[in-house]
């Protein structure tokens, strides 16, 4: 297991490394890397990491999937890939095939609902839904009278309303006005939009936390660079305490991000330790991304807060990757009702669960 | 290389399950008895020896060392889970707590055998308590300013001097020491401390108590005069103490103890708020678990490393600095949003009780072990920034 776990991070490693160095395309103003990186990841089976062989995917284990996203957030890397990873695994559910291309999931938050009518056409109207624009295909998590239904709909049947979120990705409104899907079918037993949300959540997690690992590299170096009062201002008490707490923030982000994500992978279903896990990760890698992403950013000074410099690219992708799935004020009332009903004396049973 | 640390998700094993039932039994007999009340933190204020002979007696006092000394060779990660279990019962573990989870350790790495074979299996019975002499009244975070001199004399040391802050001296039957032997060399101003072993409660040794703003008595001023300390109690290198300091630390800051010390107010305001909590009491409960939740994550992945016989300094570094800020700031919380309670609240009373003793508790908890701006400093050393 560790060593697959190697060979698919190693293997994205290597393409980000190679298409999708921050500097180069931070430099590149058309975005003209975009295409060559997303072969090269296609080529590799990446995106379809989490659908099986006989669905069309590579067939990688949940766990390589969320250290293949880890990595992806470390690169920042501006591509649907963890998007068209979700839409597979959404498929994979209800054993419908994967198409080529670029794909992402609706609905995208907790609020927003999909239904299906009678004739079995989708209607709904779903905000903040990532990469919308560029996808050929959405997975489709649907309501109906008989319960939830997962669907594959082809893009160009939805009606999108064009938009970005605060790192530049796009970030778009989607109406599906009773569409006819590719292909729909019943949803297991259990599964529902909360499970949706709460993978989404934990795969954003990951990204946010790969993202803070980056922050912190990069803050350390410069400040053993930077030279200010005659000296690197790494030698500064107060920048090394301002970056022992960005190196807390970015260790509390990856524990919480990494343990949830280990939680999934090896549940049985999403039960309440479950949740517990993947609200905690989303809820405490947003507030990381937070203050570790200031303090970034304030070790950096001016020069930080150019479009040229590649900081921002990390700090308001990993800002920006908070809204999806459930904002951390929405799992922290969610969690907080979880807690609050199983009573005083089951929270402490709940939080050494495991 | 990325400087970021990992805290790799370890699950407990199954043992530690049965395990935890069986510290939750005993401790709901002990309630039920009588012995103490999970409701009420004061276990600093509270000396159970009884209580710890009975913890010893089920085998959860050195259960980490050799059955040679006592102990039950068990693994770190099942003395984790008794340590939390009696955290979060509020139980009386003063007498216990410091021997079990350093001084036993520091023995077993540096005192003679004889010593080891005396003291350690008293440990592990719960019958001996230890205070640790570190700070004095000019060196608290610098460790190696400290004064209080060990002169050699025929068979052993004189000990001249005084330390402060010292928990439990009052009532300690050991304490573990520094004292300097040698004048700092300008190489090294580390050089010169050595560690001993004092046996408490004989003449040469004062102590003094010494209040604090909890209205409590924990810690104390011990000084000491013209006190003797045989040769065979000195513990490790001469001159050689800061060698011996750092790999015990990774011990002492990881621990749940360093993010649970106020957890009591967070129950407390679950069962105030009820079944059905509006908006904001959700959402500010809810932010507070998932922050609990994650460092008690990082805090047993520590554990693991311990377990496969690393070193974690940074990473227990970080844990103690993320967990005292969070237990420091955990009682304003709650008061924020204890204003919101119900006044028919039936526990209204124990709650505001609660935050009366967490708040007044607060201010110690990212100073005593190490300070906050210590354990940046270490952290800021392990990124290469000193």
């Amino acid at each position: 297991m560790a060593e697959s776990d190697n060979i698919v991070v190693e293997t994205a490693e290597k393409i980000f490394a190679d298409l999708a160095d921050p500097q180069t395309i931070n430099n590149d103003k058309k975005n003209s890397w975009q295409a060559p990186l997303w072969q090269a990841l296609s080529e590799a089976g990446l995106p379809l990491s989490w659908v099986p062989d006989d669905l069309g995917g590579s067939g990688a284990s949940l766990a390589d999937g969320f250290a293949l996203l880890n990595a992806a957030g470390r690169f920042a890397v501006a591509v649907p890939l963890a998007e068209t990873m979700l839409a597979g695994w959404l498929l994979a559910q209800a054993k419908i095939s994967s198409p080529e291309g670029e794909m992402t999931v609706l609905p995208a938050s907790p609020k927003d609902r999909i239904t299906l009518d009678a004739d079995g056409a989708l209607s709904g109207r779903c905000r903040g839904v990532p990469f919308a624009k560029t996808a050929k295909h959405f997975a489709v998590l649907a309501h109906g009278k008989d319960g939830v239904s997962i669907a594959l709909v082809d893009a160009s049947k939805g009606r999108i309303e064009s938009g970005l979120n605060v790192g530049y990705d796009h970030s778009d409104t989607v109406t599906l006005d009773k569409v006819q899907p590719v292909t729909i079918k019943t949803a297991p037993d259990g599964f529902d939009q909360t499970t949706l949300m709460l993978m989404g959540g934990v795969a954003r997690s990951l990204q946010i936390a790969g993202a803070l690992e980056s922050l912190l590299d990069i803050s350390v170096r410069y400040s053993n660079e930077r030279v200010a009062f005659e000296k690197k201002i790494s030698k500064f008490q107060a920048v090394q305490h301002n970056l022992a707490r960005l190196a807390g923030e970015s260790a509390a982000a990856l524990a919480a991000a990494t343990s949830a994500a280990d939680a999934i992978a090896n549940a049985k279903s999403f039960d309440d330790e479950v949740y517990l896990e993947a609200a905690s990760a989303k809820i405490r890698c947003a507030e990381a991304a937070e203050k570790g992403g200031a303090i970034a950013h304030q070790v950096h000074g001016a020069i930080g807060f150019t479009s040229e410099h590649i900081l921002h690219r990390f700090s308001l992708r990993a800002l920006a990757w908070r809204d999806d799935f459930g904002s951390e004020s929405h799992w922290a009332v969610e969690l907080g009702k979880l807690v609050a009903k199983r009573g005083a004396d089951e929270l402490w049973p709940l939080v050494a669960s495991r | 290389m990325t400087a970021a640390l990992r805290f790799d998700p370890i699950r407990l094993p199954e043992k530690c399950e049965q395990l935890r039932k069986e510290v939750r039994a005993f401790l709901a007999e002990e309630i039920a008895a009588g012995t103490f009340d999970p409701h009420k933190p004061n276990r600093e204020d509270t000396d159970a020896p009884e209580f710890s002979r009975r913890v010893g007696a089920k085998g959860w006092l050195g259960m980490t060392w050799p059955k040679k000394y006592g102990g039950q060779e068990r693994s770190f990660l099942e003395r984790y889970v008794v340590t939390e279990e009696m955290r979060v019962a509020n139980a009386p573990t003063r007498r216990f707590f410091v021997a079990d989870r350093q001084s036993g350790p520091v023995l077993i790495k540096y005192a003679p055998e004889h010593i080891k074979m005396d003291i350690l299996p008293r440990i592990c019975r719960g019958e001996i308590c230890f205070a640790i002499g570190m700070s004095e009244p000019n060196s608290g975070s610098d460790l190696f300013a400290a004064k209080t001199r060990a002169t050699r004399t025929n068979g052993g040391y004189l000990i001249n001097g005084t330390k402060i802050w010292t928990s439990s001296a009052h009532i300690a039957d050991y304490m573990i020491a520094i004292f300097r032997t040698s004048q700092p060399t300008k190489e090294n101003r580390r050089h010169g401390l050595t560690q001993f072993l004092v046996k408490m409660k004989q003449p040469g040794i004062q102590v003094n108590p010494i209040g604090q703003i909890t209205g409590q008595h924990e810690f104390n001023e011990v000084v000491f005069t013209d006190f003797f300390v045989p040769e065979d109690h000195v513990l490790g290198e001469v001159d050689g103490a800061w060698k011996q300091a750092t790999s015990e630390l990774a011990y002492e800051r990881s621990g749940p103890e360093r993010f649970l010390e106020t957890y009591y107010v967070l129950t407390e305001l679950v069962r105030a708020v009820g079944p059905n909590p509006d908006t904001r009491s959700a959402e500010g409960i809810g932010r507070l678990v998932a922050q609990l939740h994650t460092m008690r994550r990082m805090s047993v992945s520590v554990a693991g490393m311990l377990q496969a016989g690393k070193e974690p300094v940074v990473e227990a570094s970080i844990v103690k600095d993320i967990g005292t800020v969070w237990e420091q700031q955990l009682p304003h919380r709650v008061r924020d949003l204890a204003a919101f309670v119900e006044e028919t609240a039936t526990n209204r009373e124990t709650l505001e009780r609660q935050l009366d003793f967490a708040i007044k508790t607060a201010p110690k908890l990212t100073i005593q072990g190490g300070t906050t701006e210590v354990l940046r400093g270490i952290i800021a050393r392990g990124l290469g920034l000193r």
